[in-house]
């Protein structure tokens, strides 16, 4: 499956409170109108030039903070075609598998703000079209990618009735 | 080879021999949700189990309100009124609004030495002060672990955190988890469990313990475990009336031969510590930043809510009064801490001081419901988290410290040491 898009960047720890702001919980029964704030408080102006599709690319540690699985929801529904860092929290992490969010694992520095990227992410390979330069993504544990296939765990448990590893 | 603790409560968890590195199915013992997680739990709760499905086992799950408490909005008061109506249909054990922060009721009613335990809040880690293993869960995990009452886990490695020599006067847990989360960084422990020993944690009170093990998460840890000991026994005996025994306590604690990454922290001579806006790793000496103006200064939340860091506090501000362009807010972690601080006149000394003392929740460490800061403003806070916005406006900015800089703080209306008073 390959997806193209533009690479957004960001730097080390991005935190859940970055990514989906406490002040907007209240809008938590209406995820629609919460990922209209997604990468606010880590960019103001990200929103305006951000396209469904696009890529957020981060140095490590994605998603440090809350468990909050709003954030990697805010980011799919707001339509985030992956984030790719170099590390990723660990809550954040399965969060983001349970509710289809791809992910990958991989080093960002070839990749600057506003690159066109081709990623294929069962391969896991970064294509960055702006630069020429190919990046290999660390493949994920097997049994994540099962889950991720099947759009995340409820859908998962709902088809094989239980998790098995 | 030997084992950790953590692959022992795995082990148990799992009805086999398990080790750190493996990716296991393993049974919780505990199931935790609060008002603002626990709703999205419920929706993949139905999904997988259906609308008229049964948890699976309603005695282990607890559920408590306390991030927007009591009601803030309507919008709150409709979440509050859907989730009651989910604890009544299926049994659940529900504190409400009148328990206070679900993390402080559950190691004060439910936690044990050598359970599992997840919950849906990154701050679940914290219960591992008393021996058990808790890590924290997004809603879908949660919701898969209502419908089976199992979920997948990576056993993690351990990195074991040798904390030595003696604290100095107004030091305290607080410090020490600061300092260590400034040494190894946001991610340090990432996906590890974070075991704290050595004399200066066997010292601690659990009280401070639970503040060590709060904090895990802020360096990326899985959990937070201090190995139960005397303390923890005792502990348990006085609060819940349990009886935990010797003989299972050395069963459960981590072989001699168990093997860890190793971390060594000498305390000697180490002054408060103090996390500089907008990383919990960003953490100075209170030395560096003395003097720093500041607007508002927070007693309370899951890392340091306690009658043990409410003392602390009152101590230092009784006969004094908060600066004038200060506001101070106390808030007790809990019902049983509310009670201990009323009972010993704590609240008394806050209220003569200026402070408002508020119900027990989380007040603004949730950073959307009260007690907010405005753009340009400081909060020095006892809590866990400075990212920007968490306590309000992204323009303002907050320090985390220990409850003795946060008096002293609100005396002088900047950041002071305490030991100087």
């Amino acid at each position: 499956m390959k997806v193209k898009g533009r690479a957004w960047k960001f730097g080390d720890d991005i935190s859940t409170d970055h990514i989906t702001p406490g002040r907007y919980y209240h809008l938590r029964s209406n995820m629609p109108e919460l990922a209209k704030h997604i990468m606010e408080d880590a960019d103001p102006y990200f929103m305006k030039k951000f396209k469904p599709g696009d890529f957020i690319v981060a140095g490590k540690n994605f998603g440090m903070g809350s468990s909050r699985e709003h954030a990697p929801l805010a980011l799919k529904i707001a339509g985030v075609s992956a984030v790719i860092a170099k590390s990723f929290a660990r809550i954040f992490y399965r969060n983001a598998i349970n509710v289809g969010l791809p992910l990958l694992i991989a080093e960002t520095e070839a990749i600057d703000d506003g690159d066109l990227l081709e990623v294929d992410l069962l391969a896991g390979k970064v294509i960055n079209l702006s630069r020429s330069v190919t990046i290999s993504a660390s493949p994920l544990p097997e049994f994540m990618l099962r889950i991720l296939n099947e759009g995340g765990l409820i859908n998962f448990v709902k088809k094989y009735g239980d998790i098995t590893v | 080879m030997g084992k950790t603790i953590v692959e022992k409560i795995f082990s148990k968890a799992c009805g086999k021999e398990v080790n750190a590195g493996e990716y296991v199915f393993a049974s919780v013992d505990l199931a935790m949700i609060h008002d603002i997680t626990a709703p999205l739990a419920i929706k993949a709760f139905k999904e997988i189990a259906g609308e008229n499905g049964k948890v699976w086992d309603p005695g282990k799950v607890i559920m408590a309100f306390d991030h927007q408490v009591p009601a803030d909005s309507i919008n709150a008061a409709e979440n509050h009124k859907l989730l009651r109506k989910f604890a009544e249909t299926q049994g659940i054990l529900n504190y409400d609004v009148k328990g206070g922060i679900a993390h402080q009721i559950m190691v004060e009613n439910h936690v044990e030495p050598g359970m599992l335990v997840v919950g849906a809040d990154s701050h679940t880690c914290m219960y591992g002060a008393l021996g058990a293993f808790s890590t924290g869960i997004g809603s879908t995990d949660m919701g898969a672990v209502l419908a089976l009452g199992k979920l997948w886990f990576k056993v993690p490695e351990s990195i074991k955190f040798d904390v030595y020599g003696k604290l100095e006067r107004h030091v305290y847990g607080k410090d020490v988890i600061l300092k260590l989360i400034g040494m190894v960084g946001a991610d340090g422990a990432n996906y590890k469990a974070c075991i704290y020993g050595g004399e200066v944690v066997e010292r601690l009170n659990i009280s401070d313990r639970l503040t060590i093990c709060n904090m895990a998460i802020e360096m990326g840890g899985k959990a937070g475990i201090v190995e139960p000991d005397e303390v923890t026994v005792k502990y348990l005996k006085n609060v819940r009336g349990l009886d935990i025994s010797f003989d299972f306590i050395e069963e459960l604690k981590s072989d001699d031969e168990a093997e860890f990454q190793n971390v060594e922290l000498d305390v000697t001579g180490m002054e408060p510590q103090v996390a500089k806006p907008h990383r919990v790793d960003n953490v100075v000496g209170v030395s560096e930043v003395e003097g720093t103006k500041v607007d508002q200064v927070f007693i309370g939340s899951c890392t340091n809510g306690r009658f043990e860091d409410l003392k602390i506090a009152a101590e230092i501000l009784e006969d004094e009064k908060v600066a004038e362009n200060v506001r101070l807010i106390v808030i007790p972690a809990s019902k049983r801490e509310y009670l201990r601080a009323l009972k010993d006149g704590l609240v008394e000394i806050f209220v003569e001081a200026g402070a408002l003392v508020e119900a027990p929740s989380c007040g603004p460490c949730m950073g959307g419901s009260f007690g907010l800061i405005a753009s340009g403003e400081v909060s020095v806070s006892t809590s866990n988290r400075n990212f920007i916005g968490r306590q309000g406006s992204p323009e303002g900015k907050i320090y985390l410290v220990n409850p003795a800089v946060a008096a002293a703080t609100a005396i002088y209306g900047e950041i002071t040491d305490p030991r100087k008073i």
